[in-house]
């Protein structure tokens, strides 16, 4: 995984709450093997008018070439889709700022390179707002600020998801380091919890 | 002596194969369901060129792309079939068990799993569907994941986690006649907001939860992502027990006494202390319903559209500007006067038996004047609802009756509402185009759906039985 250390980036505000996952990407379009690409099912239905066509108005239409989105609160609340991750991953973002997220979400977007950096609610609001015509920001993971929009704004992360992110980590290979801890485990449990284990069919 | 712990943290405990200095634990998964949706893990395991670790533990369902007119995968869509097709290629690759479309115990996962006996107390499950929170009314810690998560799980049987905080959510007094646990929890919902619990881990107590059949502590328990919590559980006892008793999967005899002496020290003990604690006074729930484009956008049924322009907030302000938009209302609007195009009966969250009759309890000898859809939660509910004579019920009344699967609660399969459509639904999300692009739900228990079948509109369940409080 591309690790995540400084991004500097033009940035997209989308002052809507509660950007659901169905938002994001409708369910029809996740049936599609990821080496497709995800970028064009992103806010699908948001980004269009009733006719279908792309609506130059829409925010995400509106500030093309952004890497960094800021929203409302309770972003990517919802379903488990990691599906919601790739549309914004393909269509070029690497970060979304806003008060709060689906605890799914960001662990998905973890999962993926995706920093989910988490502001106060007026400090997005303060984003929002010089955001308006555009403009880049600066988000350093290490620092955890956001520089471009005034006084540098601080931003919470969970300090695993950091180190993760500052790393490229996968947790697979982690996990294997640990294989002889979980056999030990699995064969403990399998003697102390019978009525917990299933047979194979 | 040792410390008080929750229920929560004495499954957790239970679980922890490995803990790093930093707060993350490596959790076991007892069990761990896969469906349709899960082709993108089975991808990363072909990537890699690994195997499922523990297929024992794993369970493949179709439910999500199933179509439910017919078992007859050449007759639907391709797209569609493909779904099929491939979860039935990636199980038997892998060699995990797979409840297939023709499978007799087939149905939706959150479902079948209870049904079968794989869910059990004091288990660790997930799967890579956010209303796996359901399996907790059996006092078990269940919650979704995502494709990176699942494909984890899949090739190490465990899993990296932060313990969330705790929050328990104490429903007092009892219910009054005709109110469900999907009233309950819109009420909770809406109270705390869709991010309300966001973090915590949701115990739900008190005598109103207690009172719960299975049935309602699933729904209870399938609607707590919709406020944002990490899972949400009912402590077990003897309904639990009871239920789980003699299901395929679950221990029997002797296996299933000693499971019961391990599942009854489960309980929080007196003292353990919480995060933070909700107390809701059970006995002032209303019928409820949604009316905007979040769960949390729910009212009782004899309220009104929200004015914008009285919200303070602005951020709120311009929620509630947006969704009466979307969903075509009027500030101010009586709930009762908005008019319904159909109605759907299904989802994890609301078509277990006790659903179905509650509904057919209010269509029984009564016309629908606006189409629906009528989804048995399995093949089992259908089969049993059949033997008491409910599909005649929602036939006769004008519903259709169809198979089992996700449907209308997510559109997957293809059944959806029509752009600008109105339709009441027992499901779990209102999100804009959730059942269809354009389409606008409202969300309520089975009873109440069936009101508003037979009334047309949105109306209170307890005026079409006489029975106003």
């Amino acid at each position: 995984m591309q690790p995540f250390v400084t991004l500097t980036a033009p940035a997209c505000p989308l002052p809507l709450s509660n950007v659901d996952t169905d938002q994001l990407i409708p369910a029809r379009f996740m049936s599609r093997p990821r080496s497709e690409g995800y970028g064009d099912f992103l806010l699908h239905d948001l980004r269009r008018g009733e006719a279908g066509a792309l609506d130059p108005a829409f925010p995400v239409n509106a500030y093309p070439g952004a890497g960094i989105l800021v929203a409302r609160r309770n972003f990517g609340c919802g379903s488990s889709r990691e599906a919601a991750v790739y549309a914004l991953a393909d269509f070029g973002f690497a970060c979304v700022i806003a008060p709060s997220f689906g605890d799914i979400f960001a662990s998905n977007a973890v999962n993926n390179g995706l920093l989910p950096a988490t502001v106060e609610e007026a400090e997005a609001e303060t984003l929002l707002a010089a955001l308006e015509r555009g403009g880049e920001l600066t988000v350093d993971l290490e620092r955890q600020e956001i520089r471009g929009a005034g006084a540098p704004i601080r931003f919470a992360v969970d300090p695993v998801w950091r180190t993760k992110l500052l790393n490229g980590w996968d947790d697979v290979d982690l996990t294997l380091s640990h294989a002889e801890a979980i056999a030990a485990f699995a064969a403990r449990d399998a003697a102390a919890r019978p009525w917990a284990q299933l047979p194979r069919d | 002596m040792t410390r008080p712990r929750t229920l929560f943290d004495k499954i957790w405990d239970r679980h922890v194969v490995h803990e790093r200095e930093d707060g993350q634990s490596l959790l076991w998964i007892d069990r761990h369901f896969v469906h349709e949706g899960s082709h993108h893990a089975f991808a990363k395991l072909r990537e890699r060129g690994a195997r499922v670790a523990r297929p024992e533990l794993t369970i493949g369902i179709a439910d999500h792309y199933v179509p439910t007119r017919t078992r007859d995968l050449g007759r639907a869509e391709p797209q569609i079939a493909d779904m099929v097709r491939r979860l039935e290629a990636n199980t038997t690759e892998q060699g995990v068990r797979l409840f297939g479309l023709n499978d007799p115990r087939q149905g939706i996962v959150h479902v079948m799993g209870p049904e079968q006996g794989f869910t059990l107390p004091g288990l660790t499950m997930v799967c890579g569907d956010s209303h796996t929170s359901t399996h907790g009314a059996f006092g078990t810690i269940a919650f979704g994941i995502g494709a990176s998560e699942v494909a984890h799980v899949l090739m190490t049987q465990t899993l990296w986690q932060r313990r969330p905080k705790r929050m328990r959510v104490r429903f007092d007094g009892r219910l009054a006649p005709g109110i469900t646990a999907k009233d309950m929890a819109l009420a909770f919902i809406a109270r705390v907001g869709a991010d309300g619990a966001r973090g915590h881990a949701i115990e739900y107590a008190g005598e109103a939860v207690r009172g719960l059949s299975m049935e309602g502590r699933l729904t209870l328990c399938n609607l707590s992502i919709e406020s944002g919590g990490r899972c949400g559980m009912v402590a077990p006892d003897e309904t639990t027990f009871a239920f789980v008793k003699g299901r395929p999967y679950a221990p029997a005899g002797e296996a299933f006494e000693a499971a019961v002496e391990a599942w009854s020290a489960l309980p929080s003990d007196a003292d353990a202390a919480f995060d933070r604690e909700v107390v809701v006074d059970a006995a002032a729930i209303a019928p409820t319903v949604t009316w905007g484009v979040s769960p949390e956008d729910a009212l009782p049924i004899d309220g009104a559209v929200p004015d914008p322009a009285r919200i303070e907030d602005p951020s709120r302000a311009a929620h509630a500007r947006e969704a009466i938009d979307y969903m075509g209302l009027r500030p101010g609007q009586r709930l009762t006067e908005v008019m319904v195009d159909r109605v759907f009966i299904g989802s994890c969250t609301n078509a277990r038996i006790e659903d179905l009759r509650a509904a057919a309890a209010v269509l029984k000898g009564r016309r629908a004047a606006v189409p629906g859809l009528v989804s048995p939660g399995s093949m089992i509910v259908k089969a049993q609802a059949e033997q008491e004579g409910l599909d005649r019920v929602f036939t006769d009344a004008g519903l259709e009756w169809v198979a089992s699967g996700c449907s209308m609660c997510v559109g997957m399969n293809g059944d959806i509402a029509a752009p600008g459509e109105r339709c009441a639904s027992t499901t779990n999300r209102n999100f804009k185009g959730r059942q269809g692009p354009g389409a606008r739900t409202h969300l309520m228990s089975p009873a109440m759906v069936a009101a508003a079948a037979v009334a047309g509109r949105l109306a209170d369940v307890r005026e079409i039985l006489g029975e106003t409080a």
